[in-house]
């Protein structure tokens, strides 16, 4: 019997218009930053895809000043009804142009169409009516009459979710009146410069928003800056604390949102095939890329076996290769360097007795790829444990109780995110009250919505995003 | 064909699979004792499943091993021998201008009718199905459903399609649907047992798991979702769930059970979305007429328009395709 081959089914990358060369946007126009430009690669076949021009530190002051022109003399005081105007416009582009944004998401991040189809663009969308419904409601959100913006907000993105995250910061931001200076991420910054060009078509008054493509240096600027108001960050934990010293003792409000180890705990009353399910979203969806992954696997001692096996079953129908193709479920690891942090700490795992399964699918010869790897007889005091790896890396532990479930998910300095898996309702309410984690899941996984806040405890962060929550993050309240 | 679904030579079933049904009450701890399902998360899972891009070589491959999964049917009052004999020209000759299009798995038709399906597939390979035991609802007595079997069987049919009594298993007596189903089992001699579990009555995803696993337990040589008479018969997220079930069954036993789904698929489509699902959930193992069927009647003619189609290079029109 012959096997049954799907056939590929590639996304033609023409749709995503790729330029050779693309500017930082500054006051409504494209400009030539004075940085060094920068190359951004395709991770799945390290071809270099475009020129990109990146900010100095100069430029930031300029975008800085622009965006504060543009809050004092036009967007802070604009009715909330005609912001929300600009904020419907920019969501129905984003749905206009959501092919293009999602193959070159796709292109420039690794990620697989069919995530950045199905997810990244349009609940990138989703943010902005979102938040354009709450631009003119502002004094009905329950922080008094007249919640005031704060200012000129400076946010910096990480390269895992680039059009995602942009959205998140920037439509809370300016529903509630404050412009922004946005920095996307090194590796990722292409989708965010489609996006400004977005913002020329929706006529968006110049200033408002401003993007400034750079690496790591020009975050800082953009912390430093004097003429900002508020700094919003995701990304590593390393880097948001030394954000958090930097802004200490300035009148800066700040938001960080940063890694994260969540648990993805399963009862032996579970839906066993749905939990398994489940486990293979938490940790596999965006290749691990997710600072709210399922990364630690939680599992009642009793199926243990039976779950581990089902997961191996499971994971060997992962199918990795050309993130274009529309049958790829797991596409490339964003960088060279992020593929070396992987194999590191992996290798960490090997070293400290767990037992590695990988996944038998075949890995591409070129690019950046990693194999869904399911580490088994993990134990608490492993890094593979303790530490984030931000890759297709699972560490299967055990417990036998409620109490000793609790204990360990919470063992942990981060708290972003936990799933719950029992199909007994009282546990699930009693566990998610005992869990320190900004989302506790319960029998889904890695679910988003604009209405429902997200953010940490402890070394995953703080401040909200989404929700009723989210827009005080933005407000003089 | 019947080699790898049978029991015979096969390992001996484990001592916790053999203690559940050694009474009312064990039975009854290990149905309600199997995994529960989650509803959404069983219908994301399906519909994931179902964006699967199928072309070129892998469509023809799909379109040809979904042709040999068919079960033709024709389950109605106005049944008569020649619309019987019409059908399984049809089985073995799916399309008379291409040679090499492969003859369907089985005739399926009411007990009254085997002998005629049976003449006329002599020799042919196609098999003939009978569905027994008070199709469709099967709210007779035992001995009438085991004659009917007897009927069926004694007239030549190598497969049964029996249902199971629904009554039954919702008021929560499954020794009682178990026995019926030993029995029926007993009653088909050398002939292939299909359990139609009627999922569409079974109301809950988690009754259809453990009707699967009950079906199973008795013996049934593949678990059926439908009659067809009810609607809604076959769904992508029910056959999952029945997919798992012999994954699981196989993993525990070591013993090959198929699965067919019956009732409204209609497309080449649809078809290829439940040949992924079988692939994907149960294992490739699973890709052969012996483990999976689809019982279809107006299937097949779309089947062979789109095999037309991929192999001309363009779409040709129902009336390409002949109807019986």
């Amino acid at each position: 019997m012959p096997v049954f081959e799907y056939a590929p089914a590639p996304e033609s990358r023409a749709i995503a218009n790729l330029k050779d060369s693309y500017k930082p946007f500054v006051n409504g126009e494209f400009v030539d930053g004075s940085g060094e430009p920068l190359k951004t690669i395709n991770p799945a076949t390290e071809e270099v895809l475009a020129e990109v021009g990146t900010a100095s530190k100069s430029d930031v002051d300029v975008a800085v000043k622009a965006a504060r022109k543009a809050y004092n003399g036009v967007w802070s005081k604009m009715p909330g009804t005609e912001r929300a105007k600009y904020l419907f416009r920019i969501a129905r582009l984003i749905q206009e142009r959501s092919r293009e944004l999602a193959v070159l998401e796709s292109l420039d991040n690794g990620k697989p169409i069919k995530e950045s189809r199905d997810s990244d663009v349009p609940t990138a969308a989703a943010h902005f009516f979102y938040h354009a419904g709450w631009a003119d409601k502002l004094e009905y959100a329950g922080y008094g009459p007249n919640p005031r913006p704060l200012g000129v907000a400076g946010q910096i993105i990480p390269w895992n979710f680039p059009l995602l995250m942009l959205a998140w910061k920037i439509a809370p931001a300016l529903a509630t009146g404050n412009t922004v200076v946005l920095k996307p991420a090194e590796t990722t910054p292409l989708t965010a410069l489609v996006f400004a060009e977005i913002c020329q078509q929706a006529e968006l008054p110049p200033g408002v928003v401003n993007i400034l493509p750079g690496a790591g240096d020009i975050g800082a600027s953009i912390v430093a800056h004097a003429d900002i108001d508020k700094i919003a960050f995701t990304g590593s934990t390393e880097v948001g604390k030394a954000i958090q010293r930097q802004v200490a003792g300035t009148p800066k409000k700040l938001t960080l949102e940063l890694g994260g180890k969540a648990a993805n705990i399963v009862f032996e009353d579970a839906p066993l095939d749905q939990a398994v399910e489940g486990i293979v979203n938490g940790i596999f969806f965006n290749q691990g890329h997710v600072c709210c992954a399922g990364s630690r696997l939680l599992v009642q001692e009793s199926i243990a076996e039976e779950v581990l096996e089902k997961l191996h079953h499971r994971v060997s129908t992962l199918r990795i290769g050309d993130p274009l193709d529309k049958n790829t479920d797991i596409g490339a690891i964003n960088s060279a360097e992020q593929l070396a942090k992987i194999r590191g700490l992996v290798e960490s795992g090997d070293a400290e007795g767990a037992e590695r399964w990988t996944s038998p699918c075949p890995v591409p010869d070129r690019g950046f790829f990693f194999a869904p790897t399911v580490f088994a007889n993990v134990h608490q005091s492993m890094r593979i444990a303790r530490e984030e790896i931000f890759g297709p890396v699972l560490s299967v532990l055990t417990f036998r109780t409620p109490d000793e479930a609790v204990a360990k998910a919470n063992n942990t300095p981060y708290g972003l995110s936990a799933g719950i898996w029992t199909e007994k309702g009282s546990r699930i309410l009693w566990m998610a009250n005992q869990l320190r984690a900004g989302v506790v899941w319960a029998n889904t996984f890695n679910r988003f919505d604009p209405a429902a806040p997200f953010g940490g405890y402890q070394e995953s962060g703080f401040g909200r995003e989404g929700g009723r929550t989210g827009l005080e993050a933005y407000l003089n309240v | 064909m019947t080699a790898t679904t049978s029991t015979s030579a096969a390992p001996a079933t484990p001592a916790p699979l053999v203690e559940a049904t050694r009474d009312d009450a064990s039975l009854r701890r290990f149905l309600l004792g199997l995994p529960g399902v989650d509803q959404v998360g069983v219908e994301q899972r399906a519909a994931g499943l179902g964006t699967r891009s199928i072309k070129k070589d892998a469509k023809r491959w799909a379109i040809d091993t979904a042709i040999s999964m068919v079960d033709l049917t024709t389950l109605e009052g106005a049944d008569t021998r020649g619309k019987v004999r019409a059908l399984a020209a049809k089985a073995v000759r799916p399309d008379p201008e291409r040679q090499d299009t492969p003859r369907v798995a089985a005739v399926c038709v009411y007990p009254d009718m085997v002998a005629t399906a049976v003449e006329a597939l002599e020799g042919s390979g196609v098999h003939v199905a009978s569905v027994a035991t008070g199709f469709p609802a099967g709210r007779t007595s035992l001995e009438i459903k085991l004659a009917d079997t007897k009927i069926a069987v004694d007239a030549g049919a190598h497969e049964v399609d029996m249902v199971i009594d629904r009554g039954a298993f919702l008021e929560g007596r499954y020794m009682a649907v178990f026995e019926e189903i030993q029995a029926v089992k007993a009653a088909c001699g050398d002939a292939h047992l299909k359990v139609i579990l009627e999922t569409g009555e079974l109301a809950t995803y988690d009754n259809v798991r453990r009707a699967s696993w009950l079906a199973l337990l008795a013996g049934g040589d593949f678990i059926k979702t439908s009659t067809g008479k009810v609607s809604p018969a076959a769904t992508l997220p029910v056959t999952h769930i029945m997919l798992q079930a012999v994954r699981d069954w196989h993993a525990h036993t070591g013993e090959l059970r198929g699965v067919k789904p019956a009732g409204g698929i209609r497309t080449t489509k649809d078809a290829i979305k439940y040949l992924v699902a079988v692939h994907e959930v149960a294992g490739e193992q699973w890709l052969t007429p012996d483990l999976f069927r689809f019982g279809a009647s107006s299937l097949l003619n779309d089947l062979l328009l789109q095999r037309r189609t991929q192999v001309d290079g363009h779409y040709s029109g129902p009336d390409y395709v002949t109807v019986d």
